[in-house]
């Protein structure tokens, strides 16, 4: 399947919503791609009472013209503004009649990979129903029931809070939430929140939680169970002590995916894509909205999406007039970057036999002593599995200091018959001929 | 660092652990140095196939030679090295291609390697998920694979016990002359060097006749059991042969983990690590053909790696002319695993003297005119 | 598990699971009491970041293996297997 577009949006959360219906309503042929069954990313997903902003962008999404593709992965990039994509394909039962390949032109892609959770390992973090913290809420918006169940959510950042709040609304008994930073950095970050009015529907959700334990300065040293985890031991200080309980919940903020900007060649710095104030990486054609530019939560994605659509649909006067507007909001990146630091104590969770990469199940005895992420991974197999670091790099450099190898193809597992069909793709850009087209049902 | 050394090995992949060790191990105070991390280059980038090969008398002579270390060495080797005696199935497509199988194992014979015709029934029990209406297969039960960047590691370490010194993360900028230079500003002096840089080597040695040849890999998820011999066409020397055109060939095998590496391209002219798109998607296709089923995998990652080609497709292995310190184990091509062992061998008894395990001369670089002119960098900063 | 009416009715390591529309496979697969896979050591795994990064949800539907089952919902009829039962197999 091959398509053509005038603005090709990759990620269907917050930032990639807001940019693919901006650009529809430009007037532009947009399309979205995202590889989940529904639109809205990790935050604006089904399942939760979502806030009005969000609603009303899905709606917006729903009735626009966006040619949505939901449900296909991205795995490589033949050109620049050339993608591919494939999913499995359909059959009575679901799945199994072989794989789609839809090959994708555009004239200008947007990038709104947005973030994943930064994991940290410690003894007992392979256990089942051992998840991250927005992995538990995407695993209860996906229809796990919670209700009864006693859950201790850990690690640090604003989703410790929400997703609490969201799991107390479904009937979880939070035993406790524990936040690895100062209770003083907390405040700092929560004096940021209460100035943006946005945010005052977040903070409704967070004293629900609140009526909870928050402890501050603390966090989980192990899991403990057999076949799933039936205890963590928590430490605040010098304390330690034990709690049972049905899940933990634990991560430790996020981490931008920039797999896909890297592998069409953008310039990322730290761990972020390179953008100038119209969303544009270092790429031509190329822009980056969202979580990948810097973690700032969603009124920030939600401009960003905007003004790299209206950049994008040749709106460069509007782009730019909203560039203030971002720069305001940038302060909270800051912040929150700020807040969620991680305490040097965390690196002494591992003991020798803590499973670092859990693809290849490399162990921290393993790992200690290497000379970079390189030589780790040739002689360890860390970071060989399909996950291709994605669990275990944001884990080594924080406990060694090593940076990623080279991004390539393909940015997720995709089967041999996809790949090969990269080889086949014409990278042509500007002169797409839309009478040439052909509409498909993707 | 510095001080004087018997010798330096200029070259932490494969080849240079090799010889690095064959030198400890005969007393030569020895240090190793390299830009980077153990077997990260070509080592880390290729199959690490250990076969007997017969484009040339010389080249099957030093490929069954170093075959035969392996296999003494196989039970020495650690598990994470994955050595598995899994041997290579030479495919063959047609009656042509079977003729050939026979010259082949004529060839082999010859040479006291042992192999078996197998017709297309026995191939199909061999390898159920080849296609059907294959001709068959030579099958060389002697052939082997390892994970290379873990032999090469062993083969360091064998080294660093018998009193060698491993310097990693120290780019080389010149050697020659008694002196490898650093990028740290450091000199290690030492009677002998010995360039075992594969692709690097013309960087340190302008006249060194070693050209990048690069390569595409792609490695599956796991399906254990779905391939259970190194599977090689016989076009495959055809395309290895080629001293001017892309090519590719099909050459898959099998990971003890149970992933699959898929095989073969070669390009000249190609200096960067970028994909090759069209040329990896050919490649896939010349697998497909043989394993239908192949399109159906998971695959993981694609990568690129440089082999160091020479324009006869023997190594250089012996003294360099220009310079009486200098010594070189290089230009492997798609071979540096499997020789690595027989050129230390060659190598330390062209350096020390002692019984010629096998006749050097059609390695030595002294083969080719430009040798003798050349002169290596020696105190001249590089980028 | 639950019961509900429209509930979707699957196969999870042979037993018949009945979940609600839009449930995804690695919720159903939790729901049932079992891990995903096994890992390379042999250690049970589950779910982790829940958004297709992790891999560690990977199980086989309707004879495809390594599936990302939180990226997939459920589809009656579907017949799943998870590392248990390639556990048991070995």
């Amino acid at each position: 399947m091959k398509q053509h577009f005038d603005v090709l949006v990759v990620g269907a959360g917050p930032a990639g919503v807001v940019a693919a219906v901006t650009a529809a309503q430009c007037g532009q042929r947009a399309a979205l791609v995202d590889d989940n069954p529904a639109a809205g990313g990790q935050i604006w997903r089904s399942g939760a009472p979502l806030p009005k902003a969000a609603r009303a962008w899905l709606a917006r999404l729903e009735s626009s013209r966006v040619v949505r593709l939901q449900g296909w992965r991205v795995f490589d990039a033949p050109g620049r503004t050339v993608l591919l994509a494939e999913r499995n394909g359909a059959s009575a039962a679901g799945l199994g009649d072989g794989t789609e390949i839809a090959e994708l032109h555009a004239a200008k892609v947007i990038l709104a990979t947005g973030a994943r959770e930064r994991f940290l390992p410690f003894p007992g973090w392979t256990l089942p129903h051992v998840t991250g913290v927005g992995g538990l809420d995407a695993l209860t918006r996906g229809g796990l029931p919670m209700a009864g169940k006693r859950v201790v959510v850990a690690g640090t950042g604003p989703l410790l809070l929400a997703v609490a709040g969201h799991l107390a609304g479904n009937g979880a008994r939070i035993v406790a939430v524990c936040e690895q930073a100062p209770l003083e950095r907390l405040v700092r970050l929560g004096m940021h929140v209460l100035r943006e009015p946005g945010k005052l529907w977040q903070g409704m959700q967070y004293r629900r939680a609140m009526r909870t334990r928050l402890l501050t300065r603390c966090w989980v040293t192990a899991a403990h169970g057999e076949d799933r985890v039936r205890s963590v031991t928590l430490r605040q200080g010098k304390k330690h002590w034990e709690v049972g309980c049905d899940a933990l919940a634990c991560g430790f903020h996020l981490v931008p995916n920039t797999e896909l900007a890297e592998l069409l060649g953008c310039r990322v710095e730290e761990g972020l894509v390179a953008t100038d104030e119209q969303m544009r990486t270092s790429v031509e054609d190329v822009y980056c909205a969202g979580e990948p530019t810097g973690i700032g939560g969603v009124e920030l994605s939600r401009l960003e999406g905007q003004i790299a659509a209206l950049a994008a649909c040749g709106r460069g006067e509007e782009a730019r007039g909203m560039a203030a507007r971002r720069r305001g909001k940038l302060g909270f990146v800051r912040a929150l970057a700020a807040a969620c630091q991680l305490d040097p104590e965390l690196k002494k969770l591992t003991t020798d036999e803590t499973i670092v990469c859990r693809c290849e199940d490399v162990r921290f005895r393993a790992l200690r002593g290497r000379l970079n992420w390189r030589e780790a991974k040739l002689q360890t197999r860390c970071g060989m599995g399909p996950c291709q670091g994605r669990v275990c790099g944001a884990a080594t450099e924080f406990l060694f200091g090593w940076g990623a190898d080279s991004v390539r193809p393909p940015v997720f597992p995709a089967a041999v018959a996809s790949l090969a069909a990269a080889g086949q793709a014409n990278n042509f850009t500007a002169t797409m001929t839309t009478s040439e087209e052909t509409e498909e049902n993707v | 660092m510095s001080g004087l050394a018997d010798v330096v090995v200029v070259g932490a992949g494969i080849v240079g652990a090799a010889c690095a060790r064959a030198c400890a191990l005969r007393g030569l105070r020895t240090v190793v140095v390299d830009g980077a991390v153990v077997g990260g280059g070509a080592t880390a980038a290729g199959m690490g196939h250990i076969v007997a090969m017969d484009d040339s008398p010389a080249q099957l002579a030093l490929t069954a030679y170093s075959q035969q270390l392996w296999r003494e060495m196989a039970e020495d080797l650690p598990p994470e090295v994955e050595f598995d005696a899994c041997g290579t199935l030479w495919v063959a497509a047609d009656e042509e291609e079977m003729a050939e199988v026979r010259r082949k194992q004529g060839v082999y014979a010859s040479i006291g390697i042992a192999t078996e015709v197998l017709d297309s029934h026995a191939l199909a029990e061999a390898e159920p998920h080849l296609r059907r209406g294959l001709a068959g297969a030579l099958q060389a039960g002697s052939d082997a694979v390892l994970y290379p960047p873990c032999a090469a590691a062993f083969l360091i370490r064998e080294a660093q016990r018998a009193g060698a010194e491993v310097l990693l993360g120290q780019a080389v900028v010149s050697a020659g002359q008694g002196r490898v230079r650093l990028q740290n500003g450091t000199a290690l002096s030492a009677a002998r060097i010995v360039l075992a840089a594969g692709a690097d080597s013309s960087r340190l040695l302008p006249g060194v006749p070693v050209r990048k040849r690069r390569g595409h890999l792609v490695i599956t998820d796991r399906y254990p059991g779905y391939v259970r011999h190194q599977l090689v066409e016989l076009g495959y020397l055809k395309s290895a042969h080629s001293m001017t055109t892309d090519s590719v060939a099909f050459n898959v095998q099998p990971r003890k983990t149970g992933q699959l590496l898929i095989g073969s391209s070669r390009e000249y002219g190609a200096e960067v690590a970028e994909v090759n798109r069209a040329l990896m998607t050919a490649m896939l296709a010349r697998a497909e053909s043989y394993l239908p089923g192949l399109g159906a995998l998971g695959a993981i990652r694609v990568w690129t790696g440089f082999r160091a080609a020479t324009p006869d497709k023997l190594p250089l292995i012996g003294p360099w002319p220009g310079d009486a310190t200098l010594w070189l184990a290089t230009g492997h091509e798609g071979l540096g695993i499997t020789t690595s062992l027989g050129t230390a061998e060659v190598l330390v008894t062209g350096m020390l003297g002692g019984k010629r395990p096998i006749p050097p001369e059609p390695y030595l670089p002294g083969r080719f005119a430009g040798a003798h002119e050349g002169a290596p960098v020696t105190e001249q900063a590089h980028a | 598990m639950r019961e509900a009416g429209g509930g979707v009715s699957l196969m999870v390591n042979g037993a018949s699971v009945t979940v609600a529309p839009g449930t995804t496979v690695a919720a159903a697969v939790m729901m049932a009491g079992t891990m995903t896979r096994t890992s390379v050591s042999g250690e049970p795994r589950a779910p982790l970041c829940g958004m297709g990064i992790c891999f560690e949800c990977r199980v086989t539907i309707d004879g495809a293996t390594h599936q990302r089952s939180c990226q997939i919902v459920c589809a009656p009829g579907m017949d799943v297997q998870t590392g248990a039962a390639e556990a048991r197999q070995a």
